[in-house]
């Protein structure tokens, strides 16, 4: 606890948005400081480093305009907070937790730091319950539970924003369609968007009949609140899903966006650079938030992640999707060549995975011929997709009667099933066409 | 002896603290956060803080406790969870609810359920230093109680059930003895000698088994990409290897996926005594958002737990998942204390480590005599799936066996994908003579068979590619069918199914069969009959 107010005036250096201040007395790592500039206005920033009295603070606003004469960091003593209350329903703030939505701030209930605590490995429940996308290609053949973090693989160009707004309008949970309680929420974080992207992705909030929060951070707001937009939206969605018993989608678009954020600070402070770039510990930046995804045993309630991530280069080795990949439980990866074929969603099911589909499908969870279907779909279409590239070379004339069948096959699966346009598909009505095609084409009994 | 902290930087503070010594554990800051002195300088120290230093304050006391970190051995241990600092998580659970919190001691005695204490010694007794005093029951493992420093009269002893808190004897009135004793994390543990006799730690999963045989004290890695069933091949040998004791470390890896398997480990039965199988294992949980510098010492903590178990004389398997993440945590800690880097920004020192922990197994003679085993296998997570990344190489120059996971054979499902043709067991001339010698004397046999029939597979898959399977000679496609069917049939195996665990019996017979048939189709064919069924490829 400190008496009296904590303000400094000795500015040494101010580069981008760190701020060196010397002779500080007393300060923590993390604490949240306000800069106040010459002209009286305000910003936010946090503690990144200490060394004796020298402190090093990163500015969450913009900072043009300061100087080292009459500039002030006032040090608040206490850590990065989230205001939380179930009136934060329905709410959109920007990437600093302040409302755009032209209501006023709510009363918070409580407080909580952003950046989480981790949740203990043998409190967790394990993730088995569906939520359903209404995409096919998702929900049937990499079906996404209760819990769990599965990104969506994007590269420039493609839908990437449609599927997410498809998701946000149509993600249900099976509890939900029974009770059609309030069971679920989305928490939309938009990291970076552009005015174009904003808007549509405004007219879709508008338009969702579940409750939303959502975090928007545009590509001319300041960098930094990219880094705090996404722990904001995950803290949110810890107090809803644990507080309040309730199931959170959290999407959060784009995380590439995201860890160019953190490469561009990381620089500032003159880390040394890993691969690209991207600092040495992204792998446990991207952690902190990835693992934040979850459900506790004994408690209603889940945080369940869906990240968009643009490949830059259309490369799934870049650190981006690599790390990505290696944290989340699985990938929905989408294929240029599909896309420009007209099919939406154009995902490419083959490099596609959910890990924790296998406890999330067949009787009781969805239907007892899921895994069956999904696989049969996988097997026959990974051949149809061989023989493609066999085509390519010996003609279709050249090939078997089986071989061609398996063209026609991978051909229909694409047009009928992964191709869906703006409808939206329950789990039965996914299964019910797959069944009905791979009947058609013989590949499983009536 | 008490100071104060003059500097935070990620997981690293600088402290001033007169009279601290290197390695000695510290307790930092008013919320009493765990740390490790890791350099010493003329002014200060530098602490390597085991808890997120978030909320941490300049000027905040510390205090060295004199001991070094260390690890608490003992009965008790087995059917739990820890994290990297050897703290119960069920215990953490019940004290601070299911998210954690910072600066949590650990319990007095990490021990849990019920142990029995069988005296050798009676009250009055005279026992010199080093002598037994009785042996601690868990489950099937005797765990002997020894006067440690200087022998007495024993004062006082108990017998049967007890609590593991307390002291089991007392000697001369003053010197307790208990069943646990501390043990410097980072110090290897003495043993007698190294023996060089390597025999069979048996798998389960066929492609190894036959393969690349794993030998008991021997070490393995196998490196993959993303989405390659790591994991998931990791778990699987933690359920099936043909050992006493399984250590299993998720290091910087996923919460869920800790969830899952300790779940799954607590129904599943051992399937060679049918005790459940939590009963031979120890969980080291310390997930990719767990602090950093915990996860560096997870992996000690780890192997100083195995080798107390295997100076019981146990044969003791390591998995640790994964061992790049390992790294990464040396390399932040490294980067953070401003060393200079090496390879991709891993501290110089990354490939002397890492040999010095490969070190740590093998085939021990005990300082008791008996005989114990350490095995290590580690999964390794290279950026991008590339091989040629300082983690992969630095544990090629020091490994026992390498099956490398390939991406292609995981996107077309061909799980374990465990590459045949890059893979190599460097045990397997001692380990294959003892399957000729248990299981079958053509075991070796039909190995050189299998691996011939891949490798003629390779050379004719390029022709088929662009013949098509029909322009093939039929002595060729025998050798396409016969090689797709060891591929489909063997080398591939269900993780979710009964085929997830096949003894080394059940491998001779399945591999026999297939090749067995294979023969008589070639000699049905070079006698000139053309028989159409075992020329389909199967797909």
């Amino acid at each position: 606890m400190r008496l009296s107010e904590h303000s400094f005036s000795t500015l040494v250096s101010v580069q981008g948005p760190l701020i060196f201040v010397e002779r500080v007395i007393e300060a923590r790592m993390g604490e949240v400081v306000a800069i106040v500039f010459p002209d009286g206005s305000e910003t936010e920033g946090e503690v990144l480093k200490i060394q004796d009295d020298t402190v090093l603070i990163q500015t969450f606003g913009d900072s043009r305009g300061l100087d080292m004469d009459h500039s002030r960091v006032v040090f608040t003593d206490v850590i990065k907070q989230a205001p939380l209350s179930i009136d934060i329903l329905g709410r959109a703030f920007d990437g600093s937790f302040r409302p755009i939505d032209d209501i006023p701030m709510f009363v918070p209930d409580e407080w909580a730091p952003v950046s989480g605590r981790p949740l203990n490995p043998v409190a967790r429940a394990r993730p088995q319950e569906l939520i359903e996308t209404g995409f096919s290609t998702i929900d049937g053949l990499n079906t996404l539970v209760k819990g769990q973090k599965l990104p969506i693989f994007s590269v420039a160009g493609l839908p990437s924003k449609e599927i997410a707004a498809g998701i946000l309008e149509n993600a249900r949970t099976p509890a939900q369609v029974s009770r059609s309680g309030q069971a679920f929420v989305v928490v939309f974080v938009a990291l970076g968007l552009t005015h174009h992207e904003y808007a549509f992705y405004r007219d879709t909030l508008d338009r969702l009949r579940t409750h939303f929060v959502a975090f928007i951070n545009l590509a001319k707001d300041p960098v930094v609140e990219r880094l705090l937009a996404p722990r904001f939206g995950l803290t949110v969605a810890e107090y809803l899903a644990f507080e309040h018993g309730l199931d959170t989608l959290v999407v959060i678009t784009d995380m590439t966006n995201y860890c160019d954020a953190l490469r561009e600070v990381s620089t500032a402070r003159e880390e040394l650079p890993g691969r690209r770039g991207y600092p040495g510990y992204m792998y446990s930046d991207l952690a902190s938030i990835y693992e934040r995804a979850g459900r506790i045993k004994g408690q209603a309630g889940s945080v369940t992640l869906l990240p968009v991530v643009t490949m830059p280069e259309d490369d799934i080795t870049h650190p981006i999707p690599d790390l990505t990949g290696y944290i989340t439980e699985g990938q929905i990866v989408l294929g240029r060549e599909l896309h420009q074929r007209g099919i939406f969603p154009p995902v490419d099911v083959l490099p596609s995975l959910s890990r924790l589909m296998q406890r999330g499908i067949g009787e009781g969870r969805t239907r007892g011929d899921h895994r069956e279907i999904a696989n049969a779909l996988y097997t026959h279409y990974a051949k149809g997709r061989d023989v493609r590239r066999l085509e390519a070379i010996v003609g279709r004339e050249g090939m078997s009667d089986t071989d061609k069948t398996m063209l026609d096959f991978a051909d229909a699966f694409e047009k009928e099933i992964v191709h869906q346009g703006r409808e939206r598909r329950d789990i039965n009505e996914t299964l019910d066409r797959s069944r009905a095609l791979l009947v058609r084409f013989g590949l499983v009994q009536q | 002896m008490s100071g104060r902290i003059t500097g935070i930087s990620g997981p690293t503070v600088s402290v001033h603290l007169p009279g601290l010594r290197l390695y000695e554990r510290v307790t930092v800051g008013n919320a009493r956060l765990m740390g490790e002195v890791v350099r010493l300088e003329q002014q200060r120290a530098i602490v390597q803080v085991y808890e997120s230093t978030r909320g941490l304050g300049i000027g905040e006391p510390v205090e060295g406790t004199g001991t070094q970190l260390t690890v608490r051995l003992g009965p008790g241990l087995l059917g739990q969870t820890f994290d990297g600092l050897q703290r119960p998580l069920e215990w953490l659970l019940r004290a601070d609810g299911p998210f954690m919190q910072t600066g949590r001691e650990s319990p007095v005695c990490p021990a849990s359920g019920t142990l029995r204490f069988q005296p050798l010694k009676k009250r009055g007794e005279e026992v010199r230093a080093g002598e037994m005093l009785g042996y601690v029951e868990e489950g099937t493992f005797r765990h002997p109680v020894v006067t440690v420093e200087k022998g007495g009269t024993v004062s006082e002893i108990l017998e049967g059930e007890f609590d593991p808190a307390a002291p089991l004897a007392r000697i001369d009135d003053v010197t307790e003895i208990s069943s646990f004793h501390d043990w410097p994390v980072r110090l290897p543990r003495p043993y007698g000698r190294k023996q060089t006799i390597f025999s069979p730690l048996v798998t389960g999963q066929r492609c190894i088994d036959f393969l690349f045989p794993l030998a008991r004290g021997g070490t393995a890695i196998f490196p993959g990409g993303f989405g390659t069933g790591k994991t998931v091949l990791e778990q699987s040998i933690a359920k099936f290897a043909e050992v006493d004791v399984v250590v299993y470390v998720g290091c910087g890896e996923r919460g869920n996926e800790m969830a899952e398997m300790l779940e799954e480990f607590s129904t599943l039965a051992d399937p060679y005594s049918d005790r459940p199988l939590m009963d031979r294992t120890i969980v080291i949980a310390n997930t990719s958002n767990m602090p950093v510098a915990a996860r560096e010492a997870s992996i000690f903590t780890a192997v100083a737990m195995a080798e107390y178990y295997r100076d019981l004389g146990c044969n003791v398997l390591l998995l640790a998942d994964s061992l790049s993440r390992w790294a990464e945590a040396l390399r932040e800690i490294s980067s953070a204390l401003e060393e200079m880097p090496g390879e991709e920004g891993y501290p110089t020192y990354l490939a002397s480590r890492m040999a010095e922990f490969f070190a740590r197994a093998g085939v021990v003679e005990t300082l008791d005599g008996k005989v114990g085993s350490l095995t290590l296998m580690l999964s390794v997570s290279p950026p991008g799936g590339d091989f040629t990344e300082p983690v992969t190489q630095a544990c090629l120059r020091t490994t026992g066996s390498f099956f490398m996971l390939d991406t292609a054979l995981a996107h077309r499902r061909h799980f374990p994908a465990i590459d045949w043709f890059q893979s190599f067991s460097l045990y397997e001339d001692s380990v294959v003579s003892s399957f000729d010698a248990d299981i079958s004397p053509d075991w070796s046999e039909l190995r050189r068979e299998t691996r011939t029939l891949l490798q003629h597979e390779e050379r004719l898959r390029e022709v088929a590619e662009i013949v098509g399977t029909e322009g093939l000679q039929d002595s060729d496609r025998l050798v396409m069918s016969a090689a797709g069917e060891i591929r489909q049939r063997f080398l591939a195996q269900n993780a979710y199914t009964e085929d997830a665990f096949s003894p080394p019996r059940q491998t001779y017979d399945a591999i026999r069969e297939i090749l067995v048939r294979h023969r008589d189709a070639t000699r049905r064919l070079e006698e000139g009959h053309l028989p159409d069924e075992s020329l389909k490829i199967p797909t």
